[in-house]
């Protein structure tokens, strides 16, 4: 295995030199850096077009120098030892400068957006592939091939429009009419009828029960002007956290022991709890204090479930921490909602942002400047997830059916393991492996900036400093963004490759 | 297909399915492709992608004509016109007897834009050039890929190291932005050169397809045998192997000229693909977007046709998948 991964490092290293070497001669034959300067007017037009020469050794061809870029950024290898040079910028920035700013941009947009389209996409992908040939498989199925055919920017211009423009323009009156909500009710009891699926009886009474939820919650949210100042309430949060509890159980244990179920109501519970006891500190937080109560719960919850577990100690650890952590978060979205109000007022009810990561000059408490974020994320996470989930989604689906079809998962079934066992234990864990790889492709693709969303959304990430750069045929930063984006892509692709070897160990042996 | 003339080489995988399997070896050769045949027009959605292509085709080329060909529509793509109306499109698809204008074209069926060029000439315009350029991008990127995979997978040793390696340096620059850098250079050379390039560089993962079919295929019973009658490289790459993978190949090439469609429509938007006078449909969606809240049908109907075509371009490519490859197809049955 040592020599496996210390072979693979070596091929990696040299694959990412001869792909930087690529680079530069694209990027130094994609224009004239000089353009501007020698169609300008300027009466030390000479002096200039000399200037900039000098800065980004034009006379120097570019073969060579493509040397003297490698051995300033040679220095980034070595931290603190050798001087990290990745040259300048045509206005004269230093591009390492550059690129930390744009760095983290980027990585605020794309991990959560990321991390969503993975979970939402192999959950939907189990389901259908639980549900072969049903409705429902049918329905995503057709989404999934619609989604991969969406060109990215056509959905963020849309969602700007309707999701933004419109939205705030109907939050300053907003109440829900009965046809609409009535439409709604019907499109969501479709979906749960689909979803559930059974006999025609079973059928008609999802149907029902979830058109009459929908439909009356929308309209109730409407009566009681909720969307004016939204928030969950601590009722809404207690019934959700339950569920909450109830669910991580039925997935990671099941039901036939009741302390895994004890443990994550538990959890649950001193959440609720604490929703009370730590009112004051919650007023206006440090991001350190939010990381600290998270840690916290971590430690809770493997408290209970250590304590509670019993036979089933390992599953309840993992069912109250789980359960802690997303009563934590509905307790961190409520907080958020409950900022709403004084922030619709600050940005003049303008609350969904369309441009930028926040609102320029922006100051107020820990939640509003939270909410800021959270506002201007909204629309790119949602045009991000839109395309990946799908390419999740076909994958899982694909890779389960595969599983489910193999002779261990029939053993599994016919030694009289319960369905549940089969699934989650047999079945699921032996899926994802192939969705391992993906996973890290998807990330090193994602590290490289999300270039479309960033221009559309005026996000100044690293695909937005790759685009810009790239109209004024600038070569460091473009260069700059290729060592983060490539090293990503090798480093990643190496990961997944040592990651399958060591799920899979068929691959080692041969 | 294999040329039915020459003897097929060796069962392939799906041939064996077939249960006239003992007759002569030529009827084989034709039972399969017959079969895939059927298979594909059984599969409902790739029909109706085929359907919908076929006739996006026939509407983009023969209303405005191509090269010198005159077509039906009466308007160009430049003439600059009177804005009649704000723009609005004239196109009715709403009967009368459902309350609605009747079901015409009228003078501009997809508006105009603010200069009072006609719209639908433009969107038309823009189709043409935006299938052009997804065209040769699959056309080339599946033969690099499928002349490179092949020949690394056939000859092994040192040339599939040297090959292979150069692969992953091209698949560790991320495509699009090394389209962008290519686009940037080639943009205003027209649109056959911008296919062209960035065609070059899109093979990377049918190559890598390519040299893992023909590992196994290379240790098969019939190739050996190919090699031990003297047969020359170049015949049992093309002849013997090829043959058995064009079903790969083929839905590869599919689903290469989706992601084209794609990749051109991103580029044009960013600027750094087809470029003025010409147009595309990412270019009409990227020139227009800022115009979205005052004229949205500039915005509509080049998104609506990109997401056409894609659309059914991929359904063509999962039908041809289940069609040349039936085992991926009822897993659990």
């Amino acid at each position: 295995m040592l020599v496996f991964i210390v072979r693979r490092v070596i091929i990696s290293f040299f694959i990412l030199l001869a792909a930087t070497f690529v680079m530069y001669l694209l990027t130094a034959n994609a224009g004239n850096p000089l353009q501007d300067l020698q169609e300008s007017r300027a009466p030390n037009r000479d002096a200039l077009i000399e200037a900039r020469i000098r800065l980004l050794n034009l006379d120097t061809p570019a073969p060579l120098r493509y040397f003297i870029w490698l051995k300033g950024a040679a220095g980034c290898l070595v931290p603190f030892a050798l001087e990290c040079d990745l040259g300048q910028s045509i206005q004269g920035q230093d591009v390492s400068a550059l690129l930390s700013v744009a760095f983290t941009q980027t990585l605020q947009l794309v991990v959560a957006a990321t991390v969503l389209a993975m979970v939402l996409g192999i959950t939907v992908g189990i389901v259908t592939a639980l549900r072969q040939y049903s409705g429902l498989d049918y329905t995503v199925t057709f989404s999934a091939f619609l989604f991969f055919s969406l060109p990215i920017f056509w959905v963020a211009v849309l969602l700007k429009e309707y999701g933004a423009i419109r939205f705030n323009d109907w939050l300053a009156d907003p109440t829900v009419p009965i046809g609409v909500a009535v439409v709604l009710g019907v499109i969501s009891g479709l979906f749960w009828m689909v979803v559930i699926a059974g006999d025609r009886n079973r059928r008609l009474t999802t149907f029902a029960a979830a058109f009459v939820a929908s439909a009356g919650a929308l309209w109730l949210l409407s009566e009681t002007q909720w969307f004016a100042d939204p928030g969950l309430g601590v009722v809404v949060i207690a019934v959700t956290a339950a569920g909450l509890a109830f669910l991580t159980t039925a997935v990671v244990a099941g039901f036939t022991y009741r302390n895994v179920l004890y443990a994550a109501l538990a959890s649950a519970g001193i959440g609720i709890v604490c929703h009370f006891a730590l009112d004051s500190v919650l007023d206006d937080p440090s991001g350190l204090t939010i990381i600290l109560l998270a840690l916290l719960t971590v430690a809770v919850g493997l408290g209970l479930g250590y304590g509670l577990g019993g036979l089933q100690r390992r599953q309840a650890m993992q069912a109250a921490v789980l359960t802690g952590l997303g009563t934590g978060a509905l307790l961190f979205v409520d907080r958020l909602l409950g900022a709403w109000d004084s922030y619709s007022d600050r940005v003049g009810g303008r609350v969904i942002a369309t441009i930028g990561a926040r609102t320029p000059n922006f100051e107020g408490t820990f939640w509003e400047e939270g909410l800021d974020r959270a506002t201007h994320l909204i629309l790119p996470t949602i045009a991000i997830v839109l395309i990946s989930f799908a390419t999740y989604t076909r994958y899982t689906r694909s890779s389960m059916l595969e599983v489910l079809n193999q002779d261990y998962v029939r053993t599994a079934r016919s030694k009289g393991l319960a369905e549940r066992g089969v699934i989650v234990k047999h079945a699921f864990r032996n899926a994802m492996i192939p969705i391992t790889t993906l996973m890290a492709f998807d990330f090193a693709g994602v590290l490289s900036g999300a270039v479309i969303t960033e221009n559309v959304f005026g996000w100044t990430g690293l695909g937005r400093l790759f685009t810009d750069a790239l109209n004024r045929v600038d070569p460091n930063p473009v260069m700059g963004f290729f060592l983060i984006a490539g090293t990503a892509a090798v480093v990643f692709n190496m990961l997944a490759d040592i990651a399958y070897a060591f799920l899979d160990p068929r691959i080692r042996l041969s | 297909m294999s040329n039915p003339t020459t003897p097929d080489p060796g069962p392939t995988p799906a041939a064996t399915a077939a249960p006239d399997d003992a007759q002569g070896m030529t009827v084989v050769a034709r039972t399969q492709a017959q079969m895939v045949r059927r298979r594909f027009f059984r599969h409902r959605a790739a029909l109706a992608g085929l359907t919908m292509l076929v006739l996006i085709v026939l509407l983009a080329f023969s209303s405005i004509g191509f090269a010198n060909v005159p077509g039906w529509w009466d308007k160009d793509y430049w003439s600059i016109a009177t804005v009649e109306n704000g723009g609005r499109p004239t196109l009715s698809v709403v009967p009368t007897w459902l309350g609605g204008d009747g079901m015409h074209l009228g003078e501009h069926p997809f508006g105009q834009d603010n200069v009072g060029k006609d719209y639908f000439a433009l969107t038309m315009r823009g189709v043409q050039q935006s299938l052009t350029i997804a065209f040769i991008v699959g056309l080339v990127g599946t033969f690099i890929g499928t002349l490179i995979g092949a020949t690394a997978g056939y000859f092994r040793g040192r040339v599939e190291a040297v090959l292979m390696r150069f692969t992953d340096v091209m698949i560790t620059i991320p495509l699009l932005v090394i389209a962008a850098v290519l686009g940037r250079r080639y943009g205003d050379s027209g649109i056959v050169v911008l296919g062209l390039v960035i065609g070059l560089v899109t093979w990377t993962g049918l190559a890598r397809l390519v040299r893992g079919e023909f590992l196994s295929l290379r240790e098969k019973e019939f190739v050996e045998a190919a090699r031990a009658a003297g047969t020359s490289a170049r015949r049992i790459i093309v002849k013997h192997m090829l043959p058995n993978i064009v079903g790969v190949i083929i839905v590869a090439a599919t689903l290469a000229i989706a992601a084209a469609i794609l990749l051109e429509a991103a580029l044009s938007f960013l600027g750094f693909g087809v470029q003025d006078p010409d147009t595309s449909l990412g270019k009409l969606i990227s020139t227009y977007q800022t115009a979205f809240s005052t004229r949205p049908w500039l915005f509509w109907f080049p998104g609506v046709f990109i997401i056409a075509i894609a659309l059914s371009v991929n359904f063509i490519g999962d039908g041809l998948r289940d069609a040349f490859d039936p085992r991926q197809n009822r897993v659990r049955d």
